[in-house]
């Protein structure tokens, strides 16, 4: 249809460029499920933090020194002289929460609805590499204003890799090119966060969409939309991404942005847990600051490093039972043999074992924050065993799951 | 929640003139809203409180500045030239009219407030940019009458050394040489008779 | 339903969550002053209090008179005039654009403190300003510390004198064991009295904080003027927003 009213440019856009077939591809003929909850927000809103990050950053390398004698002091100029450099630098601060925010969200959207099973393993696998890259691009970042909990953040981060028998100290001081985190480490950091890693994560986004809108998008029901066509080919319960989801995307992404400025305008350190006060202390070698704790996206693992008890006078196994927390997801769409995707449609145990997962998760993260005590140490141990615990449970209950009949059609 | 309600109204179809004029009306405020988020990004371009603390006004006491003198300051990171001009060479100010490319002071290199026939607020007093108008080298001052290497026309006055153009004693060029127009004369105002303060305008002061 | 479950606990982790302690957390009870950085008057008065007490040996090294002068509205000249005492190494007094350094070098406040004293641009977001407020009057005289004099509760063995005697007086501690001079110090009690009255003297400090407060962060008067502005346009852009996708939904039944 589109084909009778394509002017004469279009045409010579098109003879040349695959324009019109793109985006019949991806926007007006890529046919989405049309039961889309509100969980299905965050996939856009985590690629619209991502473009928000490397816009404010973009700004923000413009005036930072990634310099050991001048880090803080320019990211105080940002706040201070640049005209509306406290705008930026806080929507950069905030940005990186709001992200891991919607990326969280997006991720626990991804187990309710089973859209890492057969066949979207590999958006799954893929969205994995992205989180990855994302923990290290803000793990790199938060070095860089080069305040007390970056420096001695980076420092107990870094220092995780001294425990590997054998490599381990040659390896940190590889990581951190000086015998401490110096100004050298900064400047290597800086160069990661600000260039490779950014790139990296543009492409691995590119990759996680091609591969979705190769295999379309799955929906909270967890049905094949395009088992049931229309005369055209068009799936019966598909509608155009283009303007439908468009549309609401637009809406959603408005309320999210009013939620995001709330916080930038009016509570850029919320609480500490955005910004946290010791930062706002130049790094000191010589001090330790009393409390060091990461901000708070990695504190989940973070709570899982300190729950385990050193093994054999090495604090190894805790570094594993860190990585491995994270390595374990990669698996999970071979950990679920589950014959339905949703939620929706699944036992009452499953239920339960997801439910208890997410509270262990936040549990974890909660403890991750705080001091270490009797009782949080005792609670972490539970969780962290809980949260491996559910792969193994997982897979042993959903080899022969009772499951709920599935609809013909998608349910609203 | 995905599921609009559809109710009775929906019988009557889509409305075409209204989704045109709502989709325009959601483009047209989102436009407004990515320009209000462009503007803090561009005008973080624009100098920092920083600089202009860096560039800002510039106190000068004259009072040890005697007749044939020139002293210079730094303002904004450029040569500020102050000359105390002897009456010599304040009148060989009329002398050399002919041989300027702009005698009157038309183009505008010097604010408003300063006389012409001088280019100066006080007759003696010179102040000006000591940055060529060619291609931004620094003339030298050169107050000494006819000396051998600018020849026996020479008046006084600034020349420059980069690619020989030449200003009399009020910073006006001399036709044909490669400066297009005289030395820029910089805001600036007194205090009191020996305080001059450069980078504000007189009425300001 | 497990979604609703789910959603509840994450609404509860996020709000439940108490903000985090400030750096260096001490089990004395922090007082709140009263802080408002749109407080012309109070931040004038606050800023005074700064350059005659605090700034021989502190400097606000992020701060420039000039923007004190702009920010609170106060002529640059005054500035120059009333606030500028400092001078700097060429022994020349510092001009409105500098910044707000103190006149006493690192070194020699490490030679005579001990520590050299911490710049204080950005004290009120490390300590926040209820720390502040109460370090500040809960200075008691203690004769075994020689050189300062006086120790504090809610910073044991800090290397800073109490600069404000002669305004609050001097102050004795408060044992928690009244017999045993040895037990824990619970608090502070007046000992002699000073110029100012406790009321005068707490608004002092009040004023005091809330200079260090805005100095923390010169722009948050503004950011925050901004925000109004910013979430207007976002409640008017999400109502419209709304309202178009209710026009194309109208399709999808």
């Amino acid at each position: 249809m589109a084909e009778a009213k394509k002017g004469a440019f279009m045409t010579w856009i098109d003879d040349r460029f695959p324009f019109t077939e793109t985006m019949q591809y991806h926007m007006t003929k890529y046919y989405a499920p049309k039961n889309f909850n509100f969980w299905y927000y965050f996939g856009v809103l985590s690629m619209v933090m991502l473009v928000i990050q490397i816009v404010t950053g973009i700004f923000l390398t413009m005036n930072y020194k990634p310099d050991g004698a001048k880090a803080f002091a320019s990211v105080e100029y940002i706040m201070r002289d640049v005209n509306f450099g406290d705008i930026l630098r806080y929507m950069h601060s905030t940005g990186a929460s709001f992200f891991f925010i919607v990326v969280y969200l997006h991720m626990f959207r991804a187990l309710l609805y089973g859209s890492y099973q057969k066949p979207r393993e590999l958006i799954w696998v893929f969205g994995m590499v992205i989180y990855l890259c994302l923990m290290a691009e803000a793990f790199m970042g938060y070095l860089l204003p080069w305040g007390q909990m970056s420096y001695w953040g980076a420092q107990v981060i870094i220092n995780l890799f001294n425990t590997i028998p054998f490599i381990g100290p040659a390896l940190t001081e590889w990581v951190r090119g000086d015998y401490i985190v110096s100004d050298i480490t900064l400047n290597r950091f800086f160069a990661f966060h600000v260039i490779a890693l950014p790139l990296v994560l543009a492409a691995l986004v590119f990759l996680h969409i091609v591969a979705l809108h190769h295999v379309g998008s799955n929906n909270p029901d967890g049905i094949d939309i395009k088992k049931n066509k229309d005369e055209n080919g068009v799936p019966k319960d598909g509608i155009a991404f283009h303007p439908y989801y468009t549309v609401k995307d637009t809406f959603g992404l408005s309320v999210f942005l009013t939620f995001f400025f709330a916080v930038v305008f009016f509570m850029p350190e919320m609480g500490g847990y955005f910004l946290e006060h010791a930062n706002f202390i130049p790094a000191d070698p010589l001090k330790t600051p009393e409390h060091i704790a990461p901000v708070w996206y990695f504190t989940p693992f973070y709570a899982m490093l300190r729950a385990v008890p050193p093994i054999a006078g090495s604090a190894f196994p805790g570094v594993m039972v860190m990585f491995g927390a994270i390595i374990v997801l990669f698996f999970l769409p071979w950990l679920d043999r589950g014959k339905v995707r949703s939620i929706r449609y699944r036992s009452s145990m499953y239920k339960v074992l997801l439910g208890l997962f997410v509270v262990s998760f936040v549990v974890l993260g909660y403890y991750g924050i705080q001091p270490p005590s009797f009782w949080g140490t005792l609670l972490s141990r539970i969780c962290t065993f809980y949260y491996f615990a559910y792969f193994a449970l997982l897979w042993w209950m959903s080899g022969n799951e009772t499951t709920k009949p599935l609809p013909e059609r998608v349910t609203s | 929640m995905a599921e609009a309600d559809t109710g009775a109204t929906d019988q009557n179809g889509p409305d075409p003139k209204r989704r045109r004029f709502l989709t325009l009306g959601v483009a047209g405020v989102g436009a407004v809203g990515v320009a209000a988020l462009a503007a803090p990004m561009l005008s973080s371009f624009a100098p920092s409180r920083r600089a202009k603390a860096a560039g800002a006004p510039v106190e000068v006491d004259i009072s040890k500045l005697e007749a044939g003198q020139m002293m210079t300051v730094e303002w904004r990171g450029k040569p500020v030239w102050l000359v105390n001009r002897t009456d010599e060479a304040l009148a060989s100010l009329d002398a050399v009219q002919g041989e300027l490319a702009d005698p009157g002071s038309e183009m505008p290199q010097q604010p408003g407030y300063v006389e012409m026939d001088t280019r100066s607020i006080k007759r003696n007093l010179m102040i000006m940019l000591g940055v060529c108008t060619h291609l931004g080298c620094a003339p030298t001052y050169r107050p000494e009458i006819a000396p051998p290497d600018l020849g026996a026309d020479w008046q006084g006055g600034f020349f420059c050394p980069c690619h020989g153009s030449k200003f009399d004693f009020a910073g006006r060029v001399y036709s044909g040489v490669p400066a297009p127009t005289n030395l820029e004369v910089p805001p600036h105002a007194y205090l009191s008779d020996t305080l001059v303060v450069i980078g504000v305008d007189q009425e300001a002061a | 339903m497990i979604k609703a479950t789910t959603l509840a606990i994450a609404g509860a982790a996020m709000l439940g969550l108490s903000s985090l302690a400030h750096a260096a957390g001490t089990g004395y009870a922090l007082q709140s002053p009263n802080i408002d950085v749109g407080n012309e008057r109070s931040l004038q008065r606050g800023a005074r209090t700064f350059v005659n007490h605090c700034m021989t040996c502190h400097s606000l090294g992020f701060m420039r008179y000039s923007r004190v002068a702009e920010d609170l509205g106060i002529p640059p000249k005054m500035v120059e005039d009333n606030l500028i005492f400092a001078v700097d190494d060429a022994g020349k007094s510092l001009k409105v654009t500098s910044m707000m350094d103190s006149a006493m070098s690192t070194e020699y406040g490490k030679q005579a403190f001990g520590v050299a004293p911490p710049d204080l641009s950005l004290t009120a977001r490390s300590r926040g300003e209820a720390w502040l407020y109460t370090y500040l009057k809960s200075f008691y005289v203690d004769e075994s510390r020689t050189g300062v004099g006086s120790n504090n509760t809610v910073l044991k063995g800090s290397a800073m004198p109490n600069v404000f005697w002669q305004l609050q007086g001097h102050q004795s501690p408060v044992l928690k064991d009244p017999n045993d001079p040895k037990s824990e110090v619970i608090g502070v009690e007046p000992l002699t009295a000073g110029t100012q009255s406790a009321e005068e003297f707490d608004k002092t400090v009040t004023d005091l904080v809330n200079f260090l407060s805005y100095a923390a962060e010169p722009g948050q008067e503004r950011r925050r003027s901004i925000g109004m502005w910013v979430l207007l346009f976002m409640f008017v852009f999400t109502g419209l927003a709304w309202v178009l996708k209710k026009e194309y939904w109208r399709d999808v039944h």
